[in-house]
């Protein structure tokens, strides 16, 4: 059914005609239409945001727990170049954004014009595809295409650059039968024969591993079903990437923990030692494979990924499977029941033995200490007091998100929201909202730094007019942790500018907001202080004091190969471990 | 105690640096990519893009609309790389939403390759004659001559106005412009 309709109507129409329920936004002079025509219904309920690099982690957040596409709204010029680091998080961790920003009117583009901006050029290399919309007409395909573009293949941000005078014309709207884009396809469906081939070398695998990434969580809940259940079928042991946990639950007894540099001692030398890697879903990122040539020297390695790139791009693989993880994973489980066993079960028991040996290790161990909180025993009793409730995680980044990580399980995948690939600080409160949005009834909690938070912290506003009961529970050890605890590794201690100096007093700052705030320093009154948050019905600043020189181990130090971790009870002085090559790496 | 751990297996000897992936020591080689694209505003900036920020080298890119109807265009993109980088390029292309197909010409097929190249040579007397003696061995055409210039147009592959133009050198050779190679393959299918 076509509708004569403006350019800002079609915006809203199509994202109603999209399932789209919230948008995330901030308004501005190019995109006034569009708010016109938002003021004029109430289908889709816009969430304003104080900051535009807010909307983008939020609508990330909706979208990574809700498995849909997240979509958010800025004006030209600052809102677009704000929304910047947003979408290269989102271009990164693989997370559909659908991103409207306002353009001047076309006639003005390139005139130098007020907030003008060349938005599709500076978001060329920061989203997975753009859109400048120069007619009226082309209007309504390119809405709908790029909703199928960003959760299609492997997930990612368009953004759709709309000139204020294509927002004001009247046109055709109507939603094209067929919303795909006329030639982006990707493979679904893994090539048969190499899945068998598949089959065959983990019926012979003695020391296998299942190395599982955030391209299980993309593809959706089937891929975690199948996935468990290829895991109960073979026995092999699985370990999973920051982005990946959740798809296989932590309670498993085939569980190793998460992998890489600040993965369990389990999991990276089950990965140094195997004989037979499957990779699903994960891209052998350098947080993960450590020093290169020195990566699992010994196995052969299937990989499965949507994304052809990603296939030989940082280790070659002897087995390239390209499809969606659920219908792979589907192809290979039905081979394996049908024809496949385990060749060799003693070598099987024997490989589960090693890995009991280095469980043993107990690598995520700290030293307890009755007056002072340490991050990892914050984390543990966060978890214990939250984990029968519906949860919903999120991070900054540093090394509270390595201890969230490590210390925190999750039985579910889209319960977890970090930023992965990009890292950026600020992340987890923004996210926070827009899962809070999601699931209004979940308890949300955004694990983060004393600083991490201050990054965006405005977004408390936003929270607040919502009526977002976001916890945030800051582990506050007064430094950039990483920061500083990379200058102990690297910089003889050189604590250069990573102190949190002149900190606001959260618990004040929770209340110019109108939220609650709480402070906790001692160990034995934590259980209490944690209770009280989760029962609190408004949103929450917990600032949770914690030893201040603590440092996240184990760890696998730059330059370094699998079997080369740091591990807790390494000592007091962790410097002069890196040598001058591993300094030049990050 | 030291928990620097050891595992049962051990680490290969020590690298030449940390950074080194199984590619790195490979030879690099010359690729011809044919690279099929909607001819919508952008393309090439994405194209060109995806080579400088991923650090990958152009040596020659030529690009014209093919198909006016389906509004495509033909990318031909000479690089240089490992073979690992090159697998990569040519899966990165393909990754670029209005990217159709990308053809590794060097690797599928015997491709022909041309190139268009104007040459532009100064000099009287000998050296007039013995440039026209050299372009007529090369079916060089004159395309403006003066008393003391000329400018030849030549076409062929790269590394025939590679060597014309360094026979023109001493003879007195001013300035060049090449077009940078188109390709196609041969036989009677489509790439």
């Amino acid at each position: 059914m076509s509708k004569q309709m403006t350019g800002a109507e079609m915006i809203v129409e199509a994202l109603k005609d999209q399932g789209v329920d919230t948008i995330f936004g901030y308004p501005g002079g190019a995109v006034l239409p569009i708010y016109d025509a938002i003021f004029n219904q109430n289908r889709v309920k816009h969430v304003l945001v104080r900051h535009e690099q807010g909307a983008a982690h939020a609508a990330e957040g909706y979208a990574r727990s809700t498995g849909k596409v997240g979509a958010m709204l800025v004006t030209s010029g600052p809102g677009a170049t704000n929304a910047v680091t947003g979408l290269t998080d989102a271009l990164l961790d693989s997370i559909p954004v659908v991103c409207i920003t306002g353009q001047v009117p076309t006639h003005l583009i390139g005139s130098d014009a007020f907030q003008e901006c060349d938005t599709v050029g500076i978001t060329r290399s920061c989203t997975k595809h753009n859109y400048l919309v120069k007619s009226i007409q082309d209007l309504p395909r390119i809405l709908h295409e790029a909703f199928y573009v960003a959760r299609s293949g492997r997930p990612g941000p368009v953004v759709i650059d709309v000139p204020k005078d294509v927002q004001f014309a009247t046109g055709t709207y109507s939603v094209p039968k067929n919303a795909q884009h006329k030639t982006y396809r990707p493979q679904l469906k893994g090539d048969l024969g190499k899945i068998k081939a598949a089959v065959e070398m983990m019926a012979k695998a003695k020391r296998p591993i299942l190395y599982t990434g955030g391209g299980v969580i993309n593809s959706g809940a089937a891929a975690a079903t199948l996935l468990r259940e290829l895991v109960s079928l073979t026995n092999f042991p699985i370990t999973s990437t920051l982005m990946g946990l959740g798809a296989y639950p932590a309670s498993g007894k085939n569980w190793l923990g998460m992998l890489g540099m600040h993965g369990t001692y389990e999991s990276n030398n089950a990965m140094h030692d195997c004989d037979l890697m499957i990779a699903v879903g994960a891209r052998f990122d350098d947080r993960i494979t450590g020093r290169l040539d020195a990566f699992s020297p010994g196995s052969k390695k299937i990989h499965i990924d949507i994304d052809p790139s990603s296939i030989n791009k940082n280790v070659k693989v002897d087995l390239g499977i390209v499809g969606d993880v659920a219908h792979v994973l589907e192809d290979l489980v039905r081979l394996w029941r049908a024809e496949a066993h385990v060749a060799e079960p003693k070598a099987l028991d024997k490989w589960w033995k090693q890995i009991d040996e280095w469980r043993a290790r107990n690598s995520l161990a700290y030293k307890a200490s009755p007056t002072t909180i340490m991050p990892q025993y914050a984390v543990q009793r966060l978890y214990e007091l939250t984990k029968d409730r519906d949860t919903y995680i999120t991070t900054e980044v540093g090394q509270h998100q390595m201890w969230a990580a490590q210390h925190y399980h999750f039985e579910k995948p889209n319960r977890w929201m970090t930023s992965g690939g990009l890292g950026t600080m600020g992340y987890g409160l923004p996210a926070a909202i827009g899962v809070q949005m999601a699931h209004p009834d979940a308890l949300v909690v955004d694990i983060a730094g004393e600083a991490s938070i201050l990054m965006n912290i405005q977004e408390m506003s936003t929270a607040m007019q919502f009526r977002l009961p976001v916890k945030i529970f800051i582990l506050n050890n007064e430094y950039m942790g990483m920061v500083r605890q990379w200058q102990e590794l690297l910089h003889g201690g050189r604590y250069s500018h990573s102190y949190s100096e002149s900190l606001p007093d959260f618990v004040k700052l929770a209340e110019a907001y109108g939220a609650k705030g709480i402070r906790c320093s001692d160990p034995a009154r934590l259980d209490d202080a944690i209770r009280e948050m989760i029962e609190t019905p408004n949103a929450v600043i917990f600032d949770c004091v914690v030893d201040k020189m603590e440092n996240c181990l184990p760890m696998i130090p730059s330059g370094k190969a699998h079997n080369e971790m740091i591990l807790p009870d390494f000592g007091d002085d962790i410097g002069g471990v890196i040598d001058e090559k591993g300094k030049m790496l990050v | 105690m030291n928990a620097k751990s050891a595992s049962p297996s051990p680490t290969p000897a020590s690298p030449p640096s940390p950074y080194s992936s199984a590619f790195a020591r490979e030879n690099a080689e010359t690729h011809t990519l044919s690279v099929l694209v909607d001819n919508e505003p952008g393309v090439l900036g994405r194209v060109v893009g995806l080579f400088s920020g991923r650090g990958y080298n152009i040596d020659s890119l030529t690009v014209a609309e093919v198909a006016h109807e389906s509004h495509q265009s033909r990318i031909t993109i000479v690089t240089t790389g490992t073979p690992g980088a090159i697998e990569q390029i040519s899966h990165q292309l393909e990754r670029l939403v209005p990217v159709h197909k990308v053809t590794d010409l060097t690797l599928s097929v015997r491709a022909i390759e041309r190139e268009l190249a104007m040459v532009k040579v100064a000099g009287k007397g000998d050296a007039r004659v013995e440039a026209l003696r050299l372009a007529d061995a090369f079916r060089a055409r004159v395309i403006d001559a003066t008393l003391e210039s000329f400018v030849f147009e030549l076409t062929g592959a790269p590394r025939k106005i590679d060597d014309f133009i360094e026979l023109m050198r001493p003879i007195g050779l001013v300035e060049v412009s090449r077009t940078g190679v188109a390709a196609i393959s041969r036989g009677p299918k489509p790439i």
